[in-house]
């Protein structure tokens, strides 16, 4: 069957027309038509919607809602939106960051899915047509997943209180060996009261570094303060073997990366307000 | 950019007026305003596009092939197998006499790599062809693979290749090509030092932004036109003139600007079938590998392991070089006995060494078939050679540079396979690295020169 | 096979097709419209041989689907350069040695021509980020990125 593209004005027309076998859905194209042109001869067709909505960034009283269609680019350059330039800037060259969408982002397996990990750390909440949830049950959930994700929200952390980092072999644009997010809240005596981390690559999608999360409260980010969670950083995790690093070379430096962004010690990074 | 002109100034007249002068390249102006015409900027009415199916094993018996649920499906217009190739097995430096033929067109009975061809599907488009092959359906025994040189050569090895009998190409000189100069144990017995060391690579993909293909258009009078970015294009006509046993005056070969080649586009690959789909067919045929197909399919640089021992005397002479050179070809031929040959001529490198045995084995593996990449046969070598030099001069507590003008070769020195060195320039290109470099050596390496020992 | 029109302007002529639904614009570009200087070197929107301007923004046009360029403004190399005066980036590529087999030339064109527009005085980072989706197998980047930082200057003066 020949390829076909089908376009709708409304999400819950292209939902209709994405219940019949063969059709994917199409935000900026990098995961779905690289896969067509790759010879996947499962798609037969794709379905898009144009509704603004999908297409929208609204910063809120410290709540950001981004519409699925969003680009990576156009989070870049949004002036409430610096805390996330650095993991939007994450995801592939200029030409991809032009096309690549947060929808998209939510789908796109290891070793890709960058942003999709910051937007972990944030505890995102994922909307769709059929209604909201939680990113971690999104993410356990979305091979199966058939509604089209209309948007992303979440509540913007505190100045420096959000931390990322992706690990490639190539700079500027190389793909990741791992990304690792962070949200992390401190008491007055600088010691951890609240954690998120979320790490990319470690697993066949994004996944919380729970064990570490639990090691770091009551601790300051000092070397000695950090070490009960880096020893456990690995745990649950089930790195990948590809092209760009063995799962034994990822559980190997996710310590160290981890305890550098912990420690403030990656380039770029501003942590301090 | 400086150019020397004290070195050898008695040897040549001073009269270059292009050497050293930047001048335009031809091509650039076609480059930059995306004029340059590269193969694939063609399109015939009518243009079939073919895909093929490849081995999802490494190696494998094919016990049957059935194509009658591709034929049936819509925009299919042909579909071939091995009985279609008239002169199916092949290799392509028969050209030169280095045979046997080792090599299928299309797997006949079996799959010798991961990706190996076997059924080619010949479509109105792109994607009837990839929908046809999915259908195309090969029922494989899965046979034992073997993909470690040295696993490959001991004895009781899953051989790779019938055509060979054994893992390893036979040289007239025997199990590998061979280089025996002077008395290496003697060598080694009257040395102040051995340095045995193992320098490993592995298969290096040449990954040219443009990947191979070719697009033939029939011309109507049994006649051929093929439009390729072969880099080898004299070579590839008369390779397809013997696989499918049409003379060589019904095949119209045009190439032009490769988009990128590094000497992974020199083997015959994509023509002979594609012109054997256009035959067939009497339409326009293109064959041209997906990015997937250019890293997976398209031979690499071949894996190399060297082991070099080498016996050295405290004032930096080396003495004695023993080296044992390891190219893994893959499952067939192609380049591989040229470039394990190559290794045997290069191994003492650029140094003068009176004792000398080399022995280099071109062997064969389940792996993706290796071929030319820039320098093969010698690159690898160089890398294992000029750490073994570091380390010889680390070990004899010498400076790295000093210990390699005591070695360099000069005219009028044997060399390992007796051809005497004429022509020598690396004591004059060293004394100039040496200042370029900032890297200072002894006034007595600063007279040298490569005319005369003893200078 | 159902046929869709597709209308855009290619370096500011009217274009209008009847396509197979699903086409990608670089399939249309190259091969219904005849504008060749896009390259396919990879389908996978890794090496950027295939850059176009849509709209004013760098765009792959392996993965982007014709049908959705309907009334947009595409820009390509092969449209840069004037009543046969190459335009600056075509000049300093030209001059700085910056191709040798040519084909990632019409992206890195396409990619340093989005850059220049937005930012006419890069930094040298800046010209290595702009073109970090564009693959080059020959050069090793510096002739291109030099040629790019001229491009840059020689506009500057010209304003000036």
């Amino acid at each position: 069957m020949a390829l076909a593209l089908q376009t709708f004005s409304t999400v819950k027309d292209a939902n209709a027309a994405l219940k019949a076998t063969g059709t994917r859905y199409l935000g900026g194209g990098t995961l779905v038509v690289r896969a067509a042109n790759e010879g996947d001869v499962s798609i037969s067709s794709f379905v898009r919607s144009t509704e603004p909505s999908q297409s929208a960034i609204t910063v809120s009283g410290g709540t950001v809602r981004i519409g699925a269609s969003v680009t990576m680019a156009a989070i870049a350059r949004h002036p409430d939106l610096g805390t996330l330039t650095r993991a939007a800037r994450a995801v592939g060259g200029p030409a991809i960051r032009n096309m690549a969408t947060v929808g998209g982002n939510l789908f796109a397996p290891t070793p890709y899915g960058d942003f999709t990990v910051a937007l972990l750390a944030l505890d995102a909440t994922v909307s769709t047509d059929g209604g909201d949830l939680p990113i971690e049950t999104f993410l356990a959930k979305r091979d199966g997943s058939h509604a089209i994700v209309t948007s992303v929200g979440f509540a913007l952390p505190p100045q420096g209180g959000f931390r990322f980092l992706k690990v490639s072999r190539i700079k500027p644009k190389g793909i990741s060996v791992l990304s690792i997010a962070a949200v992390l809240e401190q008491a007055a005596d600088g010691t951890v009261s609240a954690a998120r981390i979320a790490l990319g690559c470690m697993a066949d999608r994004p996944m919380r570094a729970k064990a570490a999360e639990k090691a770091l409260l009551g601790r300051k980010l000092t070397s000695d303060g950090i070490a009960p969670a880096l020893a456990v950083a690995s745990e649950g995790t089930s790195p990948t073997t590809d092209p760009i690093a063995s799962a034994w070379y990822r559980a190997q430096v996710l310590p160290v990366h981890l305890g550098r962004l912990l420690l403030g010690q990656v380039a770029g990074m501003e942590t301090k307000a | 950019m400086e150019l020397r002109k004290n070195y050898f100034a008695d040897q040549r007249k001073d009269d270059l007026h292009e050497i050293g002068q930047p001048r335009p390249r031809s091509d650039s102006p076609g480059h930059v305003t995306g004029k340059t015409a590269y193969f694939a900027d063609r399109n015939f009415p009518g243009m079939l596009h073919l895909k093929m199916v490849r081995s999802p094993h490494h190696h494998a018996r094919i016990r049957s092939i059935d194509t009658s649920e591709a034929e049936k499906h819509p925009g299919v217009v042909n579909i071939l197998t091995a009985k279609d190739v008239p002169h199916n097995v092949y290799t392509i430096l028969i050209l030169i006499q280095i045979g046997p033929e080792d090599e299928t067109v299309l797997a006949d009975g079996k799959v010798r790599w991961k990706g190996e061809a076997v059924v080619a599907v010949l479509a109105e488009t792109e994607r009837a062809a990839q929908e046809a092959a999915a259908k195309v359906k090969v029922d494989y025994e899965v046979l034992p693979a073997v993909f470690d040189m040295e696993e490959a050569l001991k004895p009781g090895a899953p051989i790779v290749n019938e055509y060979h009998g054994q893992n390893h190409y036979l040289y007239d000189s025997g199990e590998c090509r061979k280089v025996r100069f002077g008395d290496v144990e003697a060598g080694f017995a009257g040395a102040d030092h051995i340095l045995e060391q193992t320098y490993q690579s592995s298969p290096i993909e040449h990954a040219p932004t443009e990947t191979t293909g070719c697009i033939v258009a029939p011309e109507g009078n049994d006649r051929f036109t093929c439009y390729t970015n072969t880099q080898a294009m004299f070579f590839t006509l008369d390779n397809a003139s013997i696989i499918l046993q049409m003379p060589g005056n019904k095949l119209h070969f045009v190439g032009g600007t490769v988009g990128g080649g590094f000497g992974g586009k020199v083997d015959v690959i994509v023509e002979p079938i594609a012109i054997l789909g256009a035959k067939l067919t009497g339409r326009p045929v293109s064959f041209i590998y997906s990015r997937e197909e250019e890293m997976q399919i398209s031979s690499p640089r071949a894996a190399e392991k060297v082991v070099i021992k080498d016996g050295v005397m405290k004032d930096g002479r080396i003495v004695a070089r023993k080296v044992t050179g390891y190219t893994d070809a893959g499952a067939y031929s192609r380049h591989s006995p040229y470039g394990a040959q190559k290794g045997a001529g290069h191994y003492p490198g650029p140094y003068t060494i009176p004792n000398v045995w080399i022995d280099t084995y071109c062997v064969y593996t389940n792996r993706t078939p290796s071929s030319a990449m820039r320098g093969f046969g010698v690159t690898i070598g160089d890398f294992a050679l000029e750490v073994q030099m570091d380390k010889l001069a680390r070990l004899i507590g010498m400076d790295p540079l000093e210990f390699r003008f005591v070695n360099a070769y000069r005219d009028g020195d044997m060399k390992a396979h007796r051809q005497p060195t004429e022509g020598a320039a690396l004591i004059e290109c060293m004394q100039e690295a040496s200042r370029a470099a900032n890297w200072p050596v002894a006034e007595k390496y600063m007279a040298m020169s490569s005319y005369a020992k003893g200078a | 096979m159902a046929k869709v029109p597709v209308q855009f302007t290619l370096n500011g002529a009217e274009k209008a097709e009847f396509i197979d639904s699903g086409t990608t614009l670089l399939h249309a570009l190259r091969d219904k419209i005849g504008d060749t200087s896009p390259k396919g070197g990879c389908h996978q929107g890794t090496c950027g041989a295939c850059s176009v301007i849509i709209d004013g923004e760098l765009r792959l046009s392996c993965l982007t689907l014709a049908e959705t360029c309907n009334g947009a403004a595409i820009t390509t190399t092969s449209g840069l350069s004037e009543g046969g005066v190459l335009h600056p980036l075509q000049r300093a590529f030209l001059d700085a040695f910056a191709t040798q087999c040519g084909f990632c030339t019409p992206g890195m064109i396409m990619a340093a021509k989005v850059l220049l527009d937005h930012t006419p005085n890069p930094s040298r980072d800046e010209v290595v980020e702009a073109l970090s989706g564009n693959i080059c197998r020959c050069t090793g980047y510096e002739p291109i990125i030099q040629a790019v930082l001229t491009a840059a200057r020689s506009n500057s003066q010209n304003a000036a």
